[in-house]
């Protein structure tokens, strides 16, 4: 069995500028993501309830990863349309964290700038631009917000379902805000600043 | 009276109160304490791990170290939200797998004045303390209305049972315990091999198409088995069953009315206590006509649809969405 990468790092075998793009993607990943120990099997995406609408199946991806085509990996829709079910997680032979690396390959498209599906991002970024600001999700100001800019034509047909929301008292029309959010603002703010130095 | 630190999350505040009000309803006969951690932050769904990574795990780990700070003999922290749960709990497992996280995590924790230890907290889905801590038998000794004649789909959804890194339940994708529990309530539980599939996540607001059919492939495998009414055990995956189900029947015309009712609700019931005190009545799809099977009666709610007829009134641009699209979907079945 190969060295976990980030064993190799801590461990001073290599540095983390000369690794491969598949090291690179191993390394920015939560836990031990185990990608190196990927057979190409292919029971991902054969688990997976949303593969069809994916550019390319996990196992494709892991694929192109390891060939560093680092572009097309990036401009893939793959990360995106994963649900995080988690399916093809308990599937794997070799355990590889399969949703886990979708996430930071959701990461490092936004930040290379290089995404094809335009609505899942801001989606993201509209949801998290919430949370930094009020500690708490807040429904109303994201679906008006997302869907004003991507999805105008599916206002009318959803006009019932919002209408429900609301008068059954399910989704308040102003947001929660935390009571320290002085603190969370300094907590996310050191950890933004960790995130760029590591 | 055992106590437990509750995270309660956002939706339980907005799109699932009738999630929050019955928990609260059913804490008193089951004898459980939940302590809410004070000032909790949002969990950061599964919007915050796919843009940054320290920072996501940072706003996770927040909630964490708060609720060591309450724990005052009680270790575990539970979350009714499947998402929350699974944040939670992957926030815990990663900082102890990788310490590099966990150093990078409490160093930023620390500019809030704040730390968290791995392993310091059982972080755990109510569902999971229901069952393995109070007990079946416990639950059965309560019921004073059996569901007898209500058929349930039992709907566990995937963050629950997936991945599962303490191992806590029967299995990855047949799990059984929702099903035990709903039969010690005496409902007619059904066959549903559905129970664990995706019920699309936040795909309802980025690529409905792909969330429709997996909300299709949900419910009409419910329908077609004889279910009145699906038991889940998320906020999410209620309200991409029953908020957007009228949208998806629109977008594969198809008429499926299948009300998706929370599993406390359910226990709620089965102990006595009224609809109203359980939140039964907010769902958009009603489940009125579905609880009659077990004579409880719901006062009928104006449904919010609109006045006007399709056919009398002007072409609506739902319409047009749907025959812009370049393939035609069938209903998946």
């Amino acid at each position: 069995m190969p060295q976990m990468t980030d064993e190799r790092v801590r461990a001073g075998l290599m540095r983390e500028e000369d690794l491969s793009l598949l090291h690179e993607v191993s390394m920015k990943t939560a836990g031990v993501s185990r990608l190196e120990m990927c057979i190409q099997c292919g029971t991902c995406g054969g688990s997976c309830p949303a593969a069809a609408d994916m550019d390319h199946t996990p196992r494709m991806l892991f694929a192109m990863l390891r060939a560093g085509m680092r572009e097309e990996v990036l401009r893939s829709n793959t990360p995106w349309i994963c649900v995080s079910c988690y399916h093809c997680v308990v599937r794997c032979p070799q355990e590889v964290h399969i949703a886990d690396v979708m996430y930071t390959l959701k990461s490092m498209a936004i930040r290379a700038k290089l995404y094809q599906d335009s609505t899942a991002p801001h989606f993201s970024q509209t949801f998290v631009g919430m949370v930094e600001t009020f500690g708490r999700g807040f429904e109303l100001g994201l679906a008006s917000r997302h869907y004003l800019r991507y999805f105008p034509l599916r206002l009318p047909g959803m006009a019932p379902m919002g209408f429900g929301m609301i008068t059954k008292g399910r989704m308040p029309l102003a947001p929660r805000k935390i009571k320290h959010m002085t603190q969370l603002k300094a907590i996310l703010k050191r950890a933004k600043h960790l995130e760029l130095t590591s | 009276m055992n106590k437990y630190l509750l995270y309660p999350g956002c939706s339980l505040e907005s799109s699932a109160k009738a999630y929050a009000e019955s928990l609260n309803a059913i804490l008193e006969p089951l004898d459980i304490q939940l302590e809410e951690i004070e000032d909790w932050n949002c969990c950061g769904a599964t919007e915050y791990l796919g843009i940054n990574l320290i920072p996501a795990y940072s706003l996770i780990a927040r909630n964490l170290a708060l609720a060591v700070k309450q724990m005052d003999g009680a270790h575990t922290l539970v979350a009714p939200c499947s998402a929350c749960y699974l944040n939670l709990a992957k926030a815990d497992h990663y900082m102890q797998e990788r310490p590099a996280l966990g150093t990078k995590v409490n160093e930023a924790l620390a500019a809030g004045g704040l730390e968290y230890k791995p392993g310091t907290l059982d972080v755990r889905h109510l569902l999971d303390v229901l069952i393995y801590d109070v007990g079946l038998d416990a639950i059965k000794k309560k019921v004073t209305r059996p569901l007898s004649g209500l058929k349930v789909a039992p709907y566990m959804g995937c963050m629950l049972p997936r991945p599962d890194y303490k191992h806590r339940w029967s299995d990855h994708e047949h799990p059984t315990e929702l099903e035990d529990l709903l039969r010690v309530l005496g409902a007619d539980v059904i066959d549903y091999p559905l129970t664990t599939s995706c019920c699309g996540g936040h795909m309802t607001q980025i690529g409905p198409e792909t969330a429709f059919e997996l909300i299709c492939r949900l419910v009409a495998g419910a329908d077609e088995r004889g279910a009145h009414l699906m038991a889940t055990v998320c906020p999410m995956c209620q309200l991409n069953l029953d908020a957007y189900q009228g949208e998806m029947n629109g977008y594969f015309g198809t008429d499926y009315h299948m009300p998706i009712l929370f599993f406390t609700q359910l226990m709620g019931l089965a102990f006595g206590k009224d609809p109203d005190e359980l939140g039964i009545g907010t769902e958009l799809v009603s489940s009125r006509q579905a609880l009659m099977h077990i004579g409880v009666e719901v006062p009928a709610a104006p449904e919010p649809t609109a006045r006007r007829k399709k056919e009398e009134g002007l072409p609506m641009p739902s319409r047009l969405l749907r025959n812009g699209h370049k393939h035609e979907k069938e209903a998946v079945r």
